[in-house]
């Protein structure tokens, strides 16, 4: 019912152009689908008093023009209190129901929520892994790692048509957005910031991904192809991918994250498995002190004056301010092993969703055995 | 670009050299061979008809609530010319670049000018029209002679117009912030942008910030302590009361602006760590402490222009206000909310689905009250009679624009929905929705509403309805493509596009732009036309409109002195009831008035400040450590001056009165 | 038109208007709005204590609070400023009772302690300078230089506003011109020293607790 309302709306706007894709409105994805549901609902519930507003003011500028002598002229009639129990009461009414209309879809549609579906009425089986990628936002392209199988792609995500993805995401030196429309909503991409977006593709085909925040002169090249392929053709692509010349050392990220616009499609095999950890510690370069390192010492009140001249002199190239110090970087001192990625994903999950109190249904039950298998997968694989 | 081993600084010129005028770009050469011709034939005017001891002694000088008014909305409406040429050039970008081409801008130009659209029209169109409006009326509603701080009030004006001077001097000498409007680091941090275009950014609305957060003080001491007797708060006009409200919160939102700005140009200066990635810094607090700024600041805008739409609907409805009360309450709940919906800015930083929740909630609420305010205007018109001068048309636009940007404003307040459409043109869109359809209408409304008491005549009502036309059509022609491309995925800010399918909504949308174009241009042949026909359209009475307020009870325009004695207020509508209690006005027993002597000192200030913060962009040290000390210097020299007030002599009052005397004298005869 | 007014028309008049109204002398405003600005300076420093709140933690592997502070330097430089607000309040006595040389005394007393606070702020600034703990080594040094260093420029701007007051009294005497600034100044000064308080609790002693 929903889709024949949203497509009542759109439908007299698009029809003089057909080639109209509005991506937003029609997304492959379920988790995009349930966003954009909650955006016509929302919609038509404020149109419930929009609409009479509307007609209103145009009805009473015309039957109360200066020139109608027929209608009624009450200069001094100012106050009911019966109208104003309405005024502020129909308002009232439709924001309590959007108002829990909200609560419930910031929560479900929580990007940082595993998924509990694949799409409407279909449960996600016992034994589907979730696919994992880690993606990284550079000056000005995309760079998708897949820790499960030890690849990385520029500017291309192939993803398995109706499995769940879980999505890292950071950037290299400015921030982003990512937005893959018929995947999910968008979630920004931060440096030294890790976010988090779950979603699925319900159908197979092409369509595109971009930044979605201004992030420099680049900007506007810095788009993505998404491809929802069938599970076939995932493994080929795969095998494609490991087949690739070109490794993603830390050595090979540090050349890639340099500025460039409009990079081609190109794929890495053998993956530095901590790489996203370290760009996400700013530590890819040797010798920087990562940022959870950093943390875990500020929190027992950081090293100390001795901790003053741990720092690493700038280099000639780089902007300073004018009067600025001289210094680049924290020298790393410990090489904290970091420990291995998406460890949460491997905890049950059912205490992690945030619906405390909320009477929601939880989202499906642990499936950390597959998880589990996930994580031995991509230690195999290598 | 500033490049390798940190370049030497020329001692006197700091970093600016030959290099940094843009005489390899055609467009801006053009442009400032027009703006220098244009400039100099001002010059030469002003110079041939023997005006600077005019314009000294009777505007620059001037501390007259009323003329500082009325510069501010001049100063408004130019750069309004400059910030809708940048809008222009976007809109044709868009347009062009599809398929492979580039358009005509390349991204270092492109990426200024849409930064310098958001700030020039927020801060140096909007900020002063709103300030100008406040200024020239709310002292002659409240019935008071001037504000509580003349002085003030001119070093404000001319603080607002230095860092309006400073952007412009970006456009020719230098380059603008290519950042967004809002400058978020680390983009706009030394290390991404050592360029001098963020810190004409920081200084210029530093310098400005000054003005604004000044003249909400002032404002704010004004309605509090000037009041006319028995003008109680429940008895303000609701112009009044939205103006009280909006300079509260300016005094309340702009040090967080100053402060966060403060953060960034250390930063950028000093090599501190606020903002940085390394060292311990965090971008994303700039994001939350700007937007708590910023969120004020929309209302900032706005409330002013729900107190227009009052006055104008009550005026020309003929009736008083419906629920006068419940819009006191409505625009203080207004006011207090604000501050409590800024993150739904960032959504989709990833704060977590309980602090979205309330975030989203709380910026619902506010639609209550606003859509209280609504039909409140409603059923002011209904069983009234309804006259449509324009200020009622822009009214009546106004209400319908609105309530569409006030539903899509709530969608976006609705998380899930935001991340599919935050940062899109449908989100642009939205924006626009109500900045045109709430500000720009509001002032539109408002300049044709107070226009005849400001000058003495009315504006041209055919003029003025091919402007009200042509923008409102203009308006949903331009931005209802937007909506429909947010609503394809298609985001803000991109140079150019690969999906040529979206080429023929950038067309509808240049279209619109055009339409614009037309109403402005129409606005301005408004003015001068009405300018021609001043005779014809005299206001003799002072009330042209058969007002409700005591602004109208004053000659058009008003004396110095605003009132030769100070009103009596027994009502809320005061002078309708005067009006309908039969008042006299008084025709003798004048006195001499004391009043506030004009000084150079706030222009003096400003031009030490334009230097000063030229001096810091350009790092030309001895030239701000010079400024700088002379602002010092001089405020401290200013403050030896004693005497700031003089008695206007009875002999110019009584002439003044007379003057008005004879002037109704023509309307009854 | 010209004649005397009919008692009707003075009816209305005294209805309408303050017929003998006296002059409004400027200033009649200046406290409130003094305490308006005040208001939004305080909140100046709440953006910088929020900061300081945010990143006060992240030392950046360098030195913390307990590395840099000597407590009893700034129990001195809290002394300093808490004396000279008391010694501010004496000026203010004295100004009540016209007393322009007993004004003048304290005022320069007020100076010569606040200018001690300052002295000794510098001291504590350069000599962390020194060690290398500079605003640009953490984010929380940047953000305890610029919380403390906004206030110390106020301390100084005060104390530049408090010669030129000391010359204007000088001239004019207490005039009420100069008593409406004396008392703005009063605000002023009492105000840095409540900020004081907050800028000695939460990064001085809250620093050394952590």
């Amino acid at each position: 019912m929903k889709l024949r309302l949203r497509s009542l709306a759109v439908l007299p706007l698009c029809a003089a152009l057909s080639a109209c894709d509005m991506v937003v409105l029609n997304p492959a994805g379920d988790v995009a689908a349930q966003q954009r549901d909650l955006l016509v609902t929302s919609t038509w519930l404020m149109l419930l008093i929009i609409v009479p507003v509307m007609a209103l003011t145009v009805i009473f500028a015309w039957r109360y023009r200066h020139n109608n002598r027929e209608a009624r002229y009450e200069p001094d009639w100012h106050h009911s209190m019966r109208l104003e129990l309405v005024i502020w009461s129909m308002p009232l009414l439709i924001i309590i129901c959007l108002g829990a209309l909200t609560w419930l879809g910031s929560h479900l549609l929580d990007p940082y929520r595993p998924l509990d579906r694949l799409a409407p009425g279909k449960e996600i089986p016992e034994d589907m892994r979730t696919l994992q990628v880690e993606v990284v936002a550079l000056d000005w392209k995309w760079l998708f790692i897949y820790p499960q199988y030890g690849v990385a792609t520029v500017n291309e995500m192939t993803v398995p048509v109706n499995q769940p993805l879980s999505l890292r995401i950071t950037a290299s030196s400015v921030m982003n957005t990512f937005y893959a429309p018929h995947l999910a909503g968008m979630i920004y991409a931060m440096p030294s910031m890790e976010t988090r977006l779950h979603g699925v593709l319900n159908s197979t085909g092409d369509s595109e991904g971009f930044s979605a925040n201004y992030s420099g002169a680049g900007f506007s090249g810095m788009r993505f192809k998404v491809r929802s392929v069938d599970d076939n053709e995932f493994q080929r692509w795969i095998g494609m991918a490991r087949a690739a010349q070109q490794s993603l050392t830390r050595d090979a990220y540090l050349q890639l994250a340099k500025p460039s616009e409009r990079e081609p499609v190109r794929y890495f095999s053998a993956v530095d498995n901590q790489l996203f950890d370290l760009i996400v510690g700013m530590c890819v370069e040797p010798g920087k002190m990562c940022t959870h390192d950093m943390m875990a010492l500020d929190e027992r009140g950081g090293l100390g004056m001795a901790g003053i001249y741990n720092v690493a002199r700038r280099s000639g190239d780089q902007p300073r301010a004018v009067f600025g110090a001289d210094h680049s970087h924290v020298i790393g001192i410990c090489a904290a092993p970091v420990v291995r990625t998406f460890e949460d994903d491997l905890l049950p999950q059912v205490d992690r969703s945030p619906l405390r109190g909320a009477g929601l249904p939880r989202p499906a039950p642990s499936r950390s055995g597959s998880l589990l298998a996930d994580a031995l997968d991509s230690s195999s694989s290598r | 670009m500033m490049q390798a081993e940190a370049p030497v600084l020329d001692p006197i010129f700091g970093r600016l050299s030959l290099a940094a005028l843009p005489l390899h770009e055609p467009i801006l050469v053009a442009t400032f061979v027009a703006v220098a011709i244009g400039g100099i034939a001002l010059l030469a005017g002003v110079t041939r008809y023997q005006l600077w001891g005019y314009l000294w002694r009777e505007w620059i000088t001037t501390i007259d609530h009323k003329r500082i008014g009325i510069m501010y909305m001049i100063l408004g409406i130019i750069m309004l010319l400059r910030g809708f040429a940048d809008a222009v050039m976007m809109r044709l970008q868009q347009m062009m670049a599809f398929g492979g081409s580039e358009g005509y801008l390349n991204a270092h130009h492109y990426d200024q000018i849409f930064t310098a659209h958001g700030v020039i029209m927020i801060f140096f169109v909007a900020m002063p029209l709103v300030t100008g409006l406040m200024n020239y009326i709310v002292p002659l509603q409240i019935g008071a002679r001037d504000v509580a701080f003349p002085f003030l009030n001119n070093f404000s004006f001319w603080m607002t117009t230095a860092g309006a001077i400073l952007v412009m001097f970006s456009l020719f000498v230098g380059e603008f912030a290519r950042t967004g409007w809002l400058a978020y680091p680390p983009l706009s941090g030394i290390q991404y942008s050592p360029d001098v275009g963020v810190d004409y950014y920081i200084w210029a609305l530093q310098i400005a910030g000054v003005g604004t957060l000044l003249s909400g003080v002032n404002l704010l001491a004004t309605i509090i302590k000037m009041r006319a007797p028995g003008m109680t708060l429940m008895k303000m006009p609701v112009f009044t009361w939205t103006s009280l409200c909006t300079n509260v919160l300016i005094v309340a939102a702009f040090p967080v602006l100053t402060a966060v700005l403060v953060l960034l140009s250390l930063d950028r200066y000093v090599g501190t760590n606020f903002f940085t990635n390394d060292f311990g810094g965090n971008p994303m607090m700039y994001v939350n402490l700007i937007w708590i700024w910023g969120h004020p600041e929309v209302y900032i805008l706005i409330l002013p222009l729900f107190g227009v739409y009052s006055e104008v609907t009550s005026t020309f409805c003929g009736k008083k206000l419906f629920g006068y009360s419940s819009m006191v309450y409505a625009t203080v709940v207004i006011t207090i909310l604000s501050y409590i919906v800024w993150l739904h800015h960032f959504f989709t930083m990833g704060s977590g689905a309980s602090v979205n929740s309330f975030f989203g909630i709380t910026t619902m609420i506010i639609s209550i009250p606003t859509g209280a305010k609504i039909f409140n205007w409603l059923f002011t018109m209904y069983r009234g009679r309804i006259r449509f001068e324009l200020p009622m048309m822009w009214t009546v636009a106004f209400m319908l624009t609105f309530v569409i940007g006030g539903m899509t404003g709530v969608l976006l307040a609705v998380p899930p929905a935001d991340f599919v459409l935050h940062n899109s043109l449908f989100l642009i869109a939205h924006f626009h929705n109500v900045i045109i359809g709430g500000v720009l209408f509001g002032l539109f409304a408002g300049i044709n509403y107070w226009f005849p008491k400001a000058f003495g005549f009315k504006l041209d009502k055919f003029w003025g309805t091919v402007s009200f036309w042509f923008w409102v059509i203009g308006f949903w022609v331009a931005f209802t493509p937007l909506y429909v491309l947010g609503l394809m995925g298609v985001t803000r800010r991109l140079r150019y596009f690969e999906d040529p399918s979206l080429q023929i909504w950038f067309q509808i949308a240049a279209v619109g732009a055009g339409l614009i174009a037309i109403g402005i241009g129409a606005m301005l042949v408004q003015f001068y036309v009405s300018f021609r026909k001043r005779k014809e359209l005299l206001d003799t009475t002072g009330d042209p409109w058969d007002g409700r307020t005591l602004e109208w009870s004053t000659s058009s325009p008003p004396p110095a002195y605003n009132f030769a004695f100070t009103p009596i207020i027994h009502d809320g509508d005061a002078w309708w009831d005067m009006k309908q209690r039969g008042y006299q006005r008084p025709l003798g027993g004048f006195r001499a008035i004391l009043m506030p002597a004009n000084t150079g000192a706030g222009f003096v200030l400003a031009v030490l400040s334009t230097a000063f913060g030229f001096a810091m962009v350009w790092y030309m040290w001895w030239l701000a450590i010079a400024s700088f000390i002379g602002i010092v210097g001089f405020t401290i020299y200013h403050t030896f001056n004693y005497k700031r007030e003089f008695h206007l002599p009875l002999e110019y009052v009584v002439r003044a009165e007379e003057e008005r005397t004879r002037m109704l004298a023509t309307v009854r005869s | 038109m010209g004649h005397a007014l009919t008692t009707e028309q003075a009816a209305a008049r005294t209805l309408f208007y303050q017929a003998d109204e006296h002059d409004h002398e400027a200033g009649g405003s200046t406290l409130l709005g003094f305490w308006i600005y005040l208001m939004s300076d305080c909140l100046v420093f709440a953006v910088l204590f929020a900061t300081y709140g945010v990143v006060g933690g992240n030392y950046a592997a360098g030195p913390g609070p307990k590395d840099l502070f000597d407590l009893s330097l700034v129990a001195l430089n809290t002394t300093m400023l808490l004396l000279s607000s008391m010694t501010y309040g004496f000026a203010m006595l004295s100004s009540y009772r016209n007393k322009v040389a007993a004004t003048q005394a304290w005022l320069v007393v007020t100076g010569l302690f606040g200018a001690a606070f300052l002295a000794i702020e510098l001291y504590e600034f350069a000599h962390m300078i020194h060690e290398g703990a500079t605003p640009q080594r953490s984010a929380f040094l940047s953000a305890f230089f610029t919380l403390v260093g906004t206030h110390g420029l106020h301390v100084t701007f005060g104390i530049v506003w408090l010669i030129t007051l000391l010359v204007q009294i000088g001239k004019h005497g207490l005039n009420r011109a100069n008593a409406r600034r004396l008392a703005c100044l009063s605000l002023f000064w009492h105000f840095l020293d409540v900020i004081w308080i907050g800028v000695f609790t939460f990064v001085y002693l809250m620093g050394m607790l952590r």
